[in-house]
């Protein structure tokens, strides 16, 4: 380029009104060089800028939906009670319905970890499943009634929380193994470890550095929920450590012990949970149960195939996406059969056939405007008209398909007419001279050729109604619903309500769902916008 | 001519379709509409209503105040059966419902949700009143002489020495929320009248019918110490996160949920936790309802059953679904009086209104 720039003087034609100084010349080249060269670099780093926020934005929403992907079960051995599920021994459907499925399920939990007594303990212990565990059993009966009466090993849904503790890192823990022989004083209840005087000097000095100081009322150092929690694991039990001096433990039995003798040095170990039990939605009671049926390899980690086949629910774990999906399908499908048929013959209309007065260019001007109007305007003339006025169904497919459609026929009028006016007029005269009537002419040879520019176009606007959730809020499709929809006057939501709905529930396991539902719409958009682009490649004509 | 045959035929289609199913089938399937913030828990009570064998409600997300709008006009198949509200129903909004013919209301209030001010867990813990957080926010703020003049305060050990020295930053939800009109009463309101010069402006409000007590607690200043966040809880949250001086504005649940990461703040001494909230102490908290017509009961399959369910002690008692949901629940005497107001099916009294 320099190069370049400093023989260039000597090539410049000669001025012809007033001489320029060569050096006077040689700048403006060089400035002329050095604006393109700002000009490009500019654009590229615009490009990459763009380049790098979009990578970011789709890593970290990947990233994030990934643990929404799989999900945790418990396989375990479940008696399906022949007394619970079906008494009267008719195998009556609405019999095997309605019956207590969660007692079995509760009931095949507690056989896993047995001893366990106490009402909380119990409680904590059957909470770790979730409730759509009760329901897969329930599917399992109803669909092969002959397992009554037997035992059944089959895996069963955790809890949202459960899952989100083995996913994450709440559970992060270090393990000092015991360093005296310890007598625990009972197996169950309250009850107090010993050893000999200083074992615990370096637990009690960790203690201090986390600001306990010794209570002078218990005589102890009290540990509470604001500090890293303490269990020690011994003769097969668990128990928290509530109140700790030099020589002895003192806490609830989280997990049965087996004996009270003595355990020997290095036999038993205090583990420390890093994570302070009131910050984390997990208590370690809890943290004890799922660590024991963990190590006793009862639990396994599958893909979410919920995900795709439920509909939304209020517990994260069984909440699926199948509702939203057919009903954006519906919806879509009410769009397209409304909007290209109008929209392709409105734009052959008015490209080839209307007359060029100032009707037509009113109405030209509206349909540009239209293209420009808020998506929510759409939704209050949805309400207005088709609700309020021909009483359609709140929360229909065909409510939304009518509102999309209309947003979405001024972009497929202007594309379509784009794509008429670039079929060249000698394929026109052609036929025209033929002997063709205007209309054939139209419809035998101009739209063929146009069609892959008015499909493209319309895949864009349809890809554009996909995303759009505010016209929907006035026609009441923002709403949960749980029984997928079947046909267009159902009720039904679509995708991008759905993502909006679970991005404003606390529970953190629907964060995780938003951002699987996002991937799942983008995966969508990537497939519509790659299909227009396949479509253009394939058929488009170059004249 | 195939393509005009065949997009003339589609357009067909869809007109009948259209024509048809106009004439929709009689509704089996409760409709229920309103706030956004009870939206979660009557969602719960739906779901577990459905899976007792009833069809699973449709619960939309409305706001409080569209909800009310859409409940109150009119009886019959095409009108919700219910609407969720995070406030009392207005004397105003009862009226127009009477006027459509709406005159068979039942309200339950069904908990409690706590407004709590948050900030990341780490920083120092703090403790607030609701007239510091009048004075860091309110647009204006009466000087020492009473007098009105736009707020002065940037940092907070401004507005008191106990405070810490960092700049006024609150992440709130913008004024189309329903939680912030419960944060302009519950803490601003409360707040203004703890200033004797607006106490008196109050008064003279009263005596003059004039709005002039009301346009002060109503206004949040606008230069950037209050940050509007988006109606959306979570993202307050999140942007907490990457700001250790910032205070949220959002409902209890969400610091239930997120007690790894965020703190409520102490207002007038008073931790917002379950049993404060529960118990009346905490003073940022606020009634959630819902409002079920009671000329549906019987015409829409289900609908008292549906109510049941809502105040049954499974769903509502102190360890009932909604608590592990993070709806605050009554105590025990007035949810008693709230199930047997529902299961009565009595009927709300507008004169009760303001």
């Amino acid at each position: 380029m320099t190069d370049a720039t400093s023989t260039l003087p000597t090539q410049l034609p000669p001025a012809r009104r007033r001489a320029i100084p060569p050096d006077v010349a040689a700048a403006r080249v060089r400035r002329r060089y050095a604006s393109e060269r700002t000009f490009k670099a500019l654009g590229i780093g615009a490009l990459a800028l763009t380049a790098l926020f979009l990578v970011m934005l789709l890593t970290s929403i990947i990233v994030k939906s990934l643990p929404a992907f799989s999900e945790h079960r418990a396989v375990m051995s479940v008696l399906v009670d022949a007394a619970v599920v079906d008494p009267d021994g008719k195998r009556n459907a609405d019999t095997l319905r309605s019956a207590d499925y969660a007692s079995l399920t509760r009931a095949a939990i507690t056989t896993v970890i047995p001893g366990i007594e106490g009402r909380s303990a119990r409680k904590a212990l059957t909470g770790l499943l979730s409730s759509g565990a009760a329901d897969d059993l329930r599917a399992l009966v109803i669909a092969d009634p002959s397992i009554i009466g037997t035992t059944i090993k089959t895996p069963m849904l955790f809890s949202d929380d459960v899952d989100l503790y083995l996913k994450g890192d709440t559970g992060r823990y270090t393990t000092a193994a015991g360093v005296a022989e310890l007598t625990p004083s009972d197996v169950k209840g309250d009850i107090t470890l010993t050893a000999a005087d200083q074992s615990f000097a370096a637990l009690i000095a960790e203690l201090e550095r986390e600001g306990i100081s010794a209570d002078a009322e218990a005589g102890a150092h009290v540990l509470d929920g604001r500090i890293p929690s303490r269990v020690v694991y011994v003769n097969g039990g668990a128990v928290k450590v509530v109140k700790a001096t030099a020589n002895t433990l003192t806490g609830p039995v989280l997990l049965p012990l087996s004996s009270v003798s003595p355990a020997k040095t290095g036999s038993w170990n205090l583990t420390t949970y890093a994570q302070p039990e009131s910050r984390r939605r997990i208590s370690d009671q809890e943290i004890v149960f799922i660590d024991k049926i963990k190590s006793a390899g009862a639990i396994e980690r599958g893909f979410n195939w919920r995900f795709f086949t439920s509909g939304d629910s209020r517990e994260p774990e069984l909440a699926g996406i199948r509702g939203a999906l057919i009903g954006t399908a519906l919806t879509l499908f009410v769009t397209l059969i409304l909007c290209l048929p109008i929209g392709v013959l409105a734009a052959i209309y008015l490209e080839e056939f209307a007359p060029k007065n100032w009707l037509t260019d009113i109405i030209e001007v509206n349909i540009n405007n239209l293209a420009a109007v808020p998506s929510i305007v759409f939704g209050l003339l949805g309400l207005a008209v088709f609700l309020n006025y021909f009483n359609l169904p709140r929360s229909a497919p065909l409510v939304g398909g009518l509102v999309l459609a209309l947003l979405v026929l001024p972009t497929i009028i202007i594309s379509a007419r784009a794509a008429i006016k670039a079929v060249p007029p000698s394929i026109r005269e052609a036929a025209i001279g033929l002997g063709a009537s205007q209309q054939q002419a139209v419809f035998h040879h101009v739209l063929p050729l146009a069609m892959p520019g008015i499909m493209t176009g319309t895949i864009i606007g349809m890809a554009h109604a996909l995303g759009e959730t505010a016209p929907l809020l006035m026609i009441g499709m923002v709403a949960f619903i749980v029984d997928v929809p079947t046909n267009i006057s159902d009720a039904a939501t679509v995708l991008p309500v759905q993502i909006y709905l679970w991005s404003d529930l606390p529970e953190a396991a629907f964060q995780q769902r938003t951002a699987a539902a996002i991937v799942v719409l983008l995966g969508f958009l990537f497939a519509m916008n790659g299909a227009a682009i396949w479509l253009r490649n394939k058929f488009e004509r170059r004249w | 001519m195939s393509i005009l045959k065949q997009a003339s035929s589609a357009a067909l289609v869809a007109a009948s379709v259209v024509a048809f199913s106009g004439a929709a089938a009689a509704r089996d399937q409760i409709r229920i509409v309103g706030s956004s913030t009870v939206y979660p828990f009557t969602t719960a009570v739906a779901e577990q209503f459905g899976k007792s064998g009833g069809k699973t409600p449709i619960v939309e997300s409305t706001g409080t105040g569209g909800g009310m709008k859409i409940f109150c006009e009119g009886v019959g198949e095409d009108k919700p059966d219910a609407t969720n509200a995070s406030r009392r129903m207005k004397k105003s909004e009862f009226e127009l419902c009477a006027k459509n013919g709406v005159t068979e209301i039942v309200e339950i209030k069904v908990g409690i949700d706590g407004l709590t001010i948050a900030h990341l867990k780490g920083a120092k813990p703090v403790e607030m009143t609701r007239k510091q957080v009048f004075m860091a926010l309110a647009e204006q703020v009466p000087d020492k002489d009473g007098k009105l003049i736009a707020n002065p305060y940037k940092l907070w050990s401004e507005v008191d020495a106990s405070l810490p020295a960092v700049k006024i930053e609150v992440l709130g939800p913008p004024p189309t929320s329903g939680t912030r009109d419960s944060f302009h009463e519950l803490f601003m309101e409360k707040g203004a009248e703890d200033f004797d010069s607006l106490k008196a402006l109050k008064k003279a409000d009263e005596a003059n019918k004039t709005k002039d007590f009301e346009k002060v607690w109503k206004s949040i200043r606008k230069d950037g110490a209050y940050v509007e966040a988006g109606e959306n809880d979570n993202v307050i949250v999140q942007k907490l996160e990457g700001n250790k001086n910032a205070f949220g504005v959002f409902g209890y649940s969400f610091l239930e949920e997120n007690t790894a990461k965020i703190e409520g703040v102490k207002i007038e001494g008073v931790e917002p936790n379950y049993y404060n909230i529960s118990g009346g102490k905490y003073k940022g908290a606020r009634d959630l309802y819902i409002y079920i017509k009671k000329q549906h009961v019987g015409v829409i399959p289900g609908l008292d059953k549906f109510v049941a369910e809502y105040v049954s002690d499974k769903a509502l008692g102190e360890d009932g679904y909604l608590a592990k949901k993070g709806l605050v629940s009554l105590p025990k005497e007035a949810t008693d009086k709230v199930r047997a107001a529902a299961t009565a099916m009595t009927l709300l009294d507008g004169s009760t209104l303001k």
